[in-house]
Order: C-alpha cells, then sequence, then structure tokens
C-alpha cells in the first residue's frame, strides 16, 4: 500500500471526482429529449405503422397481386381478391398481423404500385393483442392519414431508387 | 432413323422428328409458344430458332423444320441467343406490363421465358397496341390486349374441339383472335384453351383474380363429373378447392379436361350438408350426430335393409355400404338410380372394352344411341382423332352435332337387327372395328341383346382388339357393378321389395316416392333430392374430400386423394357408416381407412391394381328385338350431378350455352 492510497482514502478523492463530472454535466446540453413532448428525427425510409395509399383521385391504389402476401418472411400478410363490380382486380380482403410482422420493409420493396408502405408513425401500442389485427379499412385510414408525409418520404428517397 | 448432332452430342431420333423434338430428346430445352405436343405445328411464334447446318446462315424455327440425317444443331450459339433475345423484345412490344393483375402471373410462359431468355430491358417508346375483348362463353374470360397470337386456341377449338368458331382477323400488327360474330364458342371443351394460352389472354372466368399458383395446395384427383375418369389436379387453398385442372394421361384424358370437370368446384362449398338432420313431424330439423344415429337405430328392420349408391361415389364407401347391409341381414344394393337393369352377369358386356387410347385407331364406328358430347367429351376428341387418320362413322340414334361427319342411319331400335348393307360391309373390310353403346341403350328391353348380337355379325372381336364398347355415365358405375351393386331386377326389384330401412349413398336421381314405406337414411354432401327425401341426414365428403377408389368407363381402376376437409360437422362417408354400425349393434371391422381397403381389396382384388381390370369376355344370351326410338339420358350437359346442380357456374353455363338466355356482362 502506497501513500497515495492513504490520501485518496482520507480525503475521500474518488466522492469529489464524481460530483466534480456530475457538477461538468449538469452545465453540458442534454442528450435526452422530452418524449412525447419532443421526438427524435426520423429517416425517410423509416418503416413504421402500415398504410396502404390512395391515388390522388381517391382510387385505392391495391391490385391484390399479392406480391407482399408471397414475400412476407413473417407471412403476416393476408390477402383475399375478387373482380369488383367495374370488373377491376381489388382485394376483398387485406389483414396485417401486426403483431406477426418484423417490419422488414419487403412488402413496400414488393409492391408495384406503392400501395403498401410502411409509414413514419411508430406510436400504435394499443392495449389488446386483437387491435394489432389490421384490416383493410385500417390500413386505408392510415394511407389517408399519414398520405402527405409518406409522399413526401417517397420523394425524398425517390433519388437513391 | 436420322442422325443429329445437338449441340455437339450426336443422338438418334424418330424418323419424323422435328429439330425440336431432337433437342428435347438430347435435353435442351427450347423456348416456344406457339408449338404444342397435341396440336399442329403453326411455326408462327418464331421463339424455337436454333442453328441448323447445313442450312441457311440464319436462325431456323426448329419447330417446323423436320431433323434429318447429319444435321448439326446449336442451340447454345451467340447467334441462337441473340435470335432470342430479338424475338423475345419484339413479342414483349405490344405485350402489356400488367403482370400484377394477370391471373398468369406466376405460371405464364411469356414471363418465365421472357425471365430466361430476353434482354431484361426494353428499347420500345411508341404507344402499345390495345385490342377489345371478344365474347368467349361463360368459362373463359378475354383479355386480349396480351394475346400474343400463337393461335393456340385456333388449332384447339379447330382440331379438338371440333368447333371452328375462333380465329384470327386483319394482318400484321393489328391481327387480332377473335370469335365467329361474336358468339360464344359453344364447346364443352372451351376451358382447355385457358391451358393452352401461353400468356394471360384467356383466363378462366369463374376464378379470376381468386389466387395466385403459388398460394395453392395441389392434390392429384379422379374426377368424377362422367365415367371417363378424368386424372385432375384439384388446386385448394385453405379449406376450398379453387380451381380443378387435368393432368396429362395419355391414356385417359390426354392433357384436356371438359367444362364440367374443370368449374364444378364452386359447388363444392355450396349448398351443402354441414350437420346430421333428423326429420320431425314431417320436418327436417338439425341434430347431433348422436341422435341421428339414435334415430337409425329405433327403426325395426328385421333384416330388411338396402343401399342405394349414388353416381359420384369412390368403391370405399360402396364397400362400407355393401359390408353395413349385409350385416343387417340385408342384400339389396342398386347404383342404376334410373331404373337401368341391364344383365350384369358378365361384366365385360357392359363395360368399354377397347382402351381409350387404341379408339383413335378404330377404323369404322358404330355409335348407338349416344351423344357423345355430353356423355363423355374426352371419348369423343378421340373419334375425332380417329376419323383423321380416316375412320368412317355410323350412328343409330337421335342425330347430335357430334362436330364430326357421322352417318346417321335413323333414330329406331329395330335398324340393330337389320343394319343397311353398307355398313356391314364396312365392317367386314375393316381391322380395328368398334361400336359404341350409350348406356342409356341399354334401358332398352332387347338393346343390350341386340347390340351384342352385332359382336359377331360386325366381327368386333379381332386378335387382340375388342371392339364392343359400353359407355357409362356415372363415375361409380363401374366399381358398383364390380362390388355387386346390382340387384336383378335394378331398382324396381329394390322399392318392389319394400326394404324397412334404406341407405342412400348420395343418389340422387332416384325417384324417392317409390320408396314412400322406407326410412331412408342419406349419407351425402349436397342438399339435393336424396337429401329431401330422406328421414335422416348424415352428412358426407365429397370427391374432393375424401381419398378413394375409382372405376372408369374401361374399367380403369384409378385412385384420387383428399385435398380439403369436408365443412363443418361433415365426416368422410365410410368413417360415418363405421360410426353408424356401432350404434345399430353391427360393429363393421375396420377402423381405418387402410383397413377398409385392405377388405375391400381382399374381396375384390382387382380394385388394389392400378390400370385397367380384366373381366374375361364372354357373351351371356340375352332377349332381343328392340323397337322404338333411342335417346340419351343426358337432358343437360352442365347439370348432371348434385355438385353441378350448386355450382353457380354450372347454372350459367347451362342458361347460356343450352338454354340461349344471355347473361349481362358489367361493362368494363
Amino acid at each position: 500500500m502506497s501513500l497515495g492510497y492513504y490520501v485518496k482514502s482520507f480525503t475521500l478523492w474518488e466522492f469529489v471526482k464524481a460530483h466534480w463530472l456530475t457538477l461538468k454535466y449538469f452545465f453540458k446540453p442534454k442528450a435526452t429529449i422530452n418524449y412525447p413532448y419532443e421526438k427524435n428525427p426520423i429517416s425517410p425510409r423509416f418503416r413504421g405503422e402500415h398504410a396502404l395509399r390512395r391515388y390522388p383521385n381517391g382510387e385505392e391504389r391495391c391490385i391484390a397481386c399479392k406480391l407482399c402476401e408471397a414475400i412476407c418472411p413473417a407471412q403476416a400478410i393476408t390477402i383475399e381478391a375478387q373482380p369488383r363490380d367495374d370488373g377491376s382486380r381489388r382485394t376483398t380482403r387485406y389483414d396485417i398481423d401486426m403483431t406477426k410482422c418484423i417490419y422488414c420493409g419487403f412488402c413496400q420493396e414488393a409492391c408495384p404500385v406503392d400501395a403498401i408502405v410502411e409509414g413514419p408513425n411508430f406510436e400504435f401500442a394499443t392495449e389488446t393483442r386483437e387491435e394489432l389485427i389490421y384490416d383493410k379499412a385500417k390500413l386505408l385510414e392510415n394511407g389517408d392519414k399519414w398520405e402527405r408525409a409518406i409522399a413526401a418520404n417517397l420523394a425524398a428517397d425517390a433519388p437513391y431508387r | 432413323m436420322p442422325k443429329v448432332k445437338v449441340d455437339g452430342v450426336e443422338l438418334e431420333v424418330p424418323a419424323g422428328a422435328t429439330v425440336l423434338q431432337a433437342c428435347e430428346q438430347a435435353g435442351k430445352e427450347i423456348p416456344r409458344f406457339c408449338y404444342h405436343e397435341r396440336l399442329s405445328i403453326a411455326g408462327n411464334c418464331r421463339m424455337c430458332l436454333v442453328e441448323v447446318k447445313p442450312g441457311p446462315p440464319k436462325p431456323q424455327a426448329s419447330c417446323a423444320l423436320p431433323a434429318t440425317e447429319g444435321q448439326e444443331i446449336r442451340t447454345d450459339s451467340e447467334m441462337v441467343k441473340k435470335a432470342r433475345e430479338g424475338v423475345m423484345e419484339f413479342l414483349l412490344i405490344n405485350h402489356p406490363l400488367d403482370c400484377p393483375i394477370c391471373d398468369q402471373g406466376g405460371e405464364c410462359d411469356l414471363q418465365d421465358q421472357s425471365v430466361a431468355y430476353g434482354r431484361g430491358s426494353s428499347r420500345y417508346d411508341e404507344n402499345k397496341r390495345a385490342v377489345t375483348e371478344k365474347n368467349m362463353g361463360p368459362i373463359v374470360k378475354t383479355v386480349m390486349t396480351r394475346c400474343i397470337q400463337c393461335t393456340r386456341c385456333v388449332r384447339f377449338a379447330e382440331e379438338v374441339a371440333g368447333v371452328p368458331e375462333i380465329g384470327a382477323i386483319y394482318r400484321g400488327e393489328n391481327m387480332q383472335i377473335t370469335t365467329y360474330l361474336e358468339h360464344a364458342a359453344k364447346s364443352e371443351l372451351s376451358g382447355n384453351v385457358v391451358d393452352l394460352c401461353p400468356v394471360g389472354a384467356l383466363t378462366a372466368k369463374p376464378y379470376a383474380f381468386e389466387a395466385r399458383p403459388w398460394e395453392l395446395k395441389k392434390t392429384h384427383a379422379i374426377d368424377v363429373m362422367d365415367a371417363l375418369g378424368t386424372n385432375i389436379r384439384l388446386d385448394s387453398r385453405g379449406r376450398q378447392v379453387l380451381r380443378a385442372v387435368p393432368r396429362i394421361n395419355d391414356d385417359v384424358n390426354e392433357e384436356w379436361a371438359s367444362d364440367k370437370t374443370r368449374h364444378n368446384v364452386d359447388g363444392l362449398v355450396r349448398k351443402r350438408l354441414d350437420k346430421p338432420f333428423v326429420r320431425k313431424d314431417g320436418k327436417l330439423v338439425p341434430a347431433t350426430w348422436a341422435e341421428a344415429f339414435a334415430a337409425v337405430a329405433a327403426v325395426q328392420h328385421g333384416g330388411s335393409v338396402a343401399a342405394i349408391a349414388g353416381d359420384l361415389l369412390d368403391c370405399e364407401t360402396m364397400f362400407a355400404g355393401k359390408a353395413l347391409v349385409e350385416k343387417l341381414g340385408g342384400s339389396l344394393l342398386e347404383g342404376r338410380q334410373t331404373g337401368l337393369s341391364y344383365d350384369v352377369s358378365s361384366l365385360s358386356s357392359v363395360v368399354f372394352n377397347t382402351p381409350l387410347a387404341d379408339l383413335e385407331t378404330a377404323d369404322v364406328i358404330l355409335l348407338v344411341g349416344t351423344n357423345l358430347r355430353w356423355e363423355a367429351p374426352l371419348v369423343n376428341t378421340r373419334i375425332r382423332k380417329a376419323i383423321k387418320k380416316g375412320a368412317k362413322v355410323f350412328a343409330v340414334g337421335p342425330e347430335f352435332d357430334l362436330t364430326y361427319k357421322v352417318e346417321w342411319l335413323g333414330n329406331d331400335a329395330s335398324l340393330l337387327a337389320k343394319l343397311p348393307e353398307a355398313v356391314v360391309e364396312a365392317f367386314k373390310g375393316a381391322a380395328r372395328p368398334a361400336m359404341i353403346v350409350g348406356g342409356g341403350v341399354l334401358a332398352k328391353d332387347g338393346a343390350h341383346g341386340d347390340t351384342l348380337a352385332l359382336v359377331d355379325t360386325l366381327g368386333l372381336i379381332k386378335d387382340g382388339w375388342n371392339g364392343y364398347n359400353v359407355l357409362h355415365f356415372a363415375a361409380a358405375r363401374m366399381g358398383g357393378l364390380m362390388l355387386g351393386y346390382a340387384t336383378k331386377g335394378g331398382i324396381k326389384a329394390v322399392a318392389a321389395a319394400a326394404p324397412k330401412l334404406l341407405f342412400s349413398l348420395g343418389a340422387d336421381e332416384v325417384d324417392y316416392s317409390a320408396f314412400e314405406g322406407s326410412f331412408k337414411v342419406y349419407v351425402g354432401h349436397h342438399g339435393d333430392k336424396g337429401a329431401h327425401a330422406a328421414d335422416v341426414i348424415l352428412p358426407g365428403a365429397s370427391y374432393a374430400e375424401k381419398a378413394g377408389t375409382y372405376v372408369n368407363l374401361e374399367g380403369r381402376v384409378q385412385f384420387g386423394e383428399k385435398a380439403v376437409f369436408a365443412p363443418g360437422d361433415a365426416r368422410e362417408d365410410w368413417s360415418i357408416l363405421r360410426a353408424l354400425s356401432e350404434a345399430l349393434g353391427a360393429r363393421l371391422p375396420f377402423d381405418s381407412f387402410d383397413a377398409l381397403r385392405g377388405q375391400m381389396v381382399k374381396a375384390v382384388p382387382a380394385l388394389g391394381v392400378e390400370g385397367i381390370a380384366d373381366y374375361g369376355w364372354s357373351v351371356p344370351s340375352l332377349p332381343t328385338g328392340a323397337t322404338g326410338e333411342l335417346g340419351s339420358p343426358i337432358k343437360d350437359f352442365y347439370l348432371t350431378n348434385a355438385i353441378c346442380r350448386a355450382s353457380p357456374t354450372m347454372q350459367q353455363c347451362s342458361a347460356e350455352l343450352i338454354h340461349g338466355e344471355s347473361f349481362a356482362e358489367a361493362a368494363e
């Protein structure tokens, strides 16, 4: 045991050092944010809650090609299709089980018409699991709600595709 | 046998083979659109280009080029690769890029081959051509913009179906495939053009947008719509069969299937019996299995038990039914629901003796009272093939349009005893004569004997050739006859015996008013005539929902597999009969399907071997001297059984194609 050891012990040197560090950080800018009043910026490629988009004239984009269903590695998507009254190909059922989904983004990559997208929303926690099984109406509603942000993100990412 | 070299490998090909066939024999894949094994060669898609020496210094269409001695064929050269890329680019000029909404997507020749042989990008900037849709009937949906003019459908309609109503008009880029005067092609085989079409121009209308090929479970099954035993593949998703497509079997159906075979499947989910019913105070009310069994057990039958087999049954169900009836002390079994009572002492006298594949080599054919187009469409295509090889066809019976030239002798059964001299002469000179007797003819007293007498008169038996053929139209008929579902005197004798307890195994064509006094237990799958008359209904499985053995009209034993589960409380028929036997205190000695099949094969060994059962050949002596008009019992091709009658597609076909009603199409 050296003399220095005893000096540090008796002067509570470690204690002082720790407090000095604390004091230093007290005057530094904060690294945390005040969620939910503040939020971190997110990338245009952020893969959040799913949405089914529409064309500007209100026509739903999805044509029931089932490529998203085929590529989904978690098999979270279920689609049924039938001819609509006007003869066009449309889904009669489009379900995503959000509890199965792994947010890999393959569905939006596979979509030939940019219908299914993973939007910027990540705040969709629910109280029951049932609420996380999304049907077509819910997804279209998401699309309508987030269209502005989704379109902006797609435009921002377009040069790199 | 010319010797050719394919990519440096020398091989011998059969005389008359084309270069394409030679390449296939060498194991080289040649892309093609217009070429099809069972159709004539057109050579208009140019996708099969190969380099051939000696010859002009340019690629040649291998499908239309005969292989000759000493040819050197290259399928892997730079020239061939470039030629394929060029052809593919031209084909894609006017083809829309709508694969995501195209039903052919995933099983499309153009898709696959453009990935395999195309350039990967297009240089075409001009406008694409658009073509108006055509009316091809209730089965075929058209998106003619996708057409690449391979003309397979045109050739099929003309050569196989025999309805030359599809053709091409205009030329060059404006060429269009259309139906004559926009009339639907009235063919019972029209669904086959959907399989033939290499792109998505012709797709199945009832199946439109239903499913993608990759999400379907594929099961090998046997069709029960007619007695031919078409080999089919049932494509199902979840608990529903979505489509039926033919499997290739050159001995039975080649690679065709009738529209009824293809599109009855939407009837499998409609009007189904999905829980047991018991009749209380004249009304059928839903019940539990135990209640239904108790209702049957309460019947005091004293051994007076009978079973009637329906037309769509597999042999296992019939065997289980027979075992139950015998265990209960009964012996009355019948499968010929409509009252036929022909002699079955020799099964060879009531079977289609000529193997179907051999039928196309027949040189003189006599049809007796049969409308082949409706009774067995794929037998009709065989006869068309025979005619192409020079066969002559005579017919006794009511006149139908059989799509080929037939010499109608008149509609009088007495003609059978005194055929015109010309017919007898024609048969005398024939090496492979054949006679086809419609199942309806056997209903006439003496007609069976008359036709059997013709075997000697016309010399139908030759060395290795038996030309005497009876054409049944029920899938269960030959299996039923092998299992003894025939009572002397037919169903009238069964009714006369007034059984106290009657098991109706999916029998929907029976006149149940003759069984007023019987307690009727219906084991079947559809709420049709049999179920309406029943006192107790036990819901069973249709052909798609149970594995089973089927015997087709030529006595060919075939096995079908189970595609989906029966809906609701319905069970497989054999297990219902087994459980019922327990409730009746006459326990049947099998606990599994395999045990049942084992016992069935033990009882009738021929049912255990796939292939044509050998019935020997013996002619019973039967009364002759039939008179009067002959007729085919099938009045409506599309509505012959309970499944078809429940199918909206078949109802629409019947209304549109047979009764001439027009269905307004939604404007697209």
